[in-house]
């Protein structure tokens, strides 16, 4: 039963999605990715997504490691605040983020319609990820270990290189490729800020939008095929990931 | 820190306020605009535009999708999280990989596959249109739509403990004399029940949030088929700023509410 209800909502639909993408053959598929407006949005949609795990995985370590290693008043509420990007409805995530980032900036930036907007509207969005998968490996690393390196003479920045990082690694690149992910499929959030200038600031969520409400049905089943690859590549490696953690111990 | 030196505090503080400054911009300040934006002129306007009709009418529609799709993503959750911890079948790989790629797939795609497959010229959508079932551009569709997107919640909430509490009490009971779904009812699902309502309330959040799918498969018509996420983007579009950072507001105090929610239910599960 729980097969047949996963079939009927998920696997069948996505199965028609590629299915129509591939109406015309392989040729047509390519040439409906290649015209240069989806080709540009995925180009986009994929270089920002990078910049987007690496930017979580060096601030979401930083921020798991105060959270873990340090002690501040107010902490639980940061702590409580890292979730609310997950909570947080991705349209009004947009809307929170052109009014601070918008033509009528308070703070007189204004990121809007530009690329660097559409970035910052990403790192909102996938802020929790590298921060909660990283944080419990932190509290569940001996501190022993450091110690034994210090006592040993190692200096702080050799403990961190050589004792702390390369436990924490799985758990951050797991949580950089969920922020990867998440990033290649967001719509609400950039929808609004990124003004969807083609060549410029679509990104391909918004471009198959906008090829659906064109009635281009064809050309948004070829875009969209392309992001359920670039999906199922992350889940292959998250797995990879997590067998590798999960040997390392 | 166990080793502590004269360095370390500088370290310290430095990493803490790049963590907070980082933060600050990224969620704190955006949030308090928000607020101050709604309720620059005062309650008086924020209760007008949330009580319009075309408000009131997407706070309706935006509750019976989140209810139908809760209560179907609960009674599956449940479901597929025991087939997946209590039974070996083939195939279980891929049930297990097709819970995580829900997730993964935009909200977009996941409309445009629903159009697809249950839209009028679709092969299935044609059917249930010709037995008077219309999914596209109504209610069905919307609720498949949010479902879509909140498939693993309740599954990945009520697996691990279900993992964790294994058979022996609802053997037990099975030897007592107990019908398995008394077992279900008396043993197993109190034993979830902190786990479960940790999922149902993220998928409820998750519900009461969606946009992009909603956008794509309902056919975004004002008084049918709006939800408060579509009517904030639509009274934005529309230069009514106010409504639409009114609606924003609510939703994000719904937000906040899960928060607290989640984090009480939290420490109960942690605790057993």
């Amino acid at each position: 039963m729980a097969v047949t209800y996963l079939s009927l909502v998920v696997l069948i639909p996505l199965a028609a999605v590629v299915w129509r993408s591939a109406e015309d053959g392989a040729a047509g598929f390519w040439a409906q990715v290649r015209t240069p407006q989806a080709w540009s949005a995925l180009e986009l949609t994929i270089g920002v997504s990078i910049v987007v795990a690496v930017v979580n995985l060096v601030m979401g370590t930083l921020i798991a490691w105060v959270l873990v290693r340090d002690t501040f008043p107010g902490k639980r509420i940061v702590e409580m605040l890292i979730d609310l990007p997950f909570a947080l409805p991705t349209i009004v995530a947009g809307l929170v983020l052109l009014a601070l980032y918008g033509p009528a900036s308070p703070l007189g930036i204004d990121l809007a319609y530009a690329r660097s907007g559409v970035l910052v509207a990403l790192l909102f969005v996938t802020l929790p990820f590298v921060v909660r998968t990283v944080q419990p490996v932190l509290l569940e690393l001996d501190r022993e270990m450091e110690e034994a390196a210090a006592s040993l003479g190692a200096g702080n920045a050799t403990v961190f290189r050589r004792v702390i990082l390369p436990n924490l690694l799985p758990a951050m690149l797991s949580g950089a490729a969920l922020a990867f992910s998440r990033s290649t499929s967001e719509f609400g959030a950039t929808v609004l800020i990124s003004g969807n200038l083609p060549f410029k600031t679509q990104v391909a969520a918004v471009n198959i939008f906008g090829q659906i409400e064109s009635d281009n049905v064809t050309g948004a089943a070829a875009v969209s095929t392309v992001l359920l690859a670039v999906a199922l590549v992350v889940l292959v490696s998250l797995d990879a990931l997590q067998r590798w953690g999960s040997r390392r111990g | 820190m166990p080793y502590r030196d004269g360095g370390l505090d500088v370290a310290r503080y430095a990493l803490r306020a790049t963590a907070l400054v980082y933060l600050l911009f990224l969620l704190v300040l955006p949030i308090a605009l928000i607020c101050w934006k709604t309720f620059a002129h005062g309650l008086g306007p924020v209760v007008e535009s949330l009580s319009s009709p075309a408000a009131l009418h997407a706070f309706l529609v935006t509750v019976e999708v989140a209810v139908f799709s809760v209560i179907a993503n609960t009674v599956f959750g449940v479901g597929t999280a025991v087939l997946l911890v209590r039974h070996e079948f083939p195939g279980k790989r891929v049930l297990n990989a097709l819970i995580d790629l829900s997730v993964a797939v935009s909200p977009v795609v996941v409309g445009l596959a629903l159009i697809l497959v249950y839209g009028r010229f679709a092969p299935l959508g044609g059917w249930l249109s010709d037995h008077g079932i219309q999914v596209i551009f109504s209610l069905p569709g919307m609720v498949l739509a949010t479902i879509f997107v909140s498939i693993p919640l309740v599954v990945r909430a009520v697996a691990p403990v279900l993992q964790e509490i294994g058979t022996e009490q609802e053997q037990a009971a099975w030897t007592l004399g107990a019908r398995p779904w008394q077992a279900f009812l008396r043993v197993t699902l109190p034993a979830i029940r902190w786990a479960l309502g940790y999922g149902v309330v993220l998928a409820l959040a998750r519900s009461l949030g969606e946009y992009g799918a909603v956008a794509v498969v309902s056919g975004r018509l004002v008084n049918q088929t709006q939800t408060v996420t579509l009517l904030v983007e639509e009274r934005f579009g529309n230069f009514d700023a106010q409504t639409a950072y009114a609606a924003a507001f609510a939703l994000a105090v719904l937000a906040v509410v899960t928060l607290l929610l989640i984090d009480l239910l939290r420490p109960e599960e942690d605790a057993r």
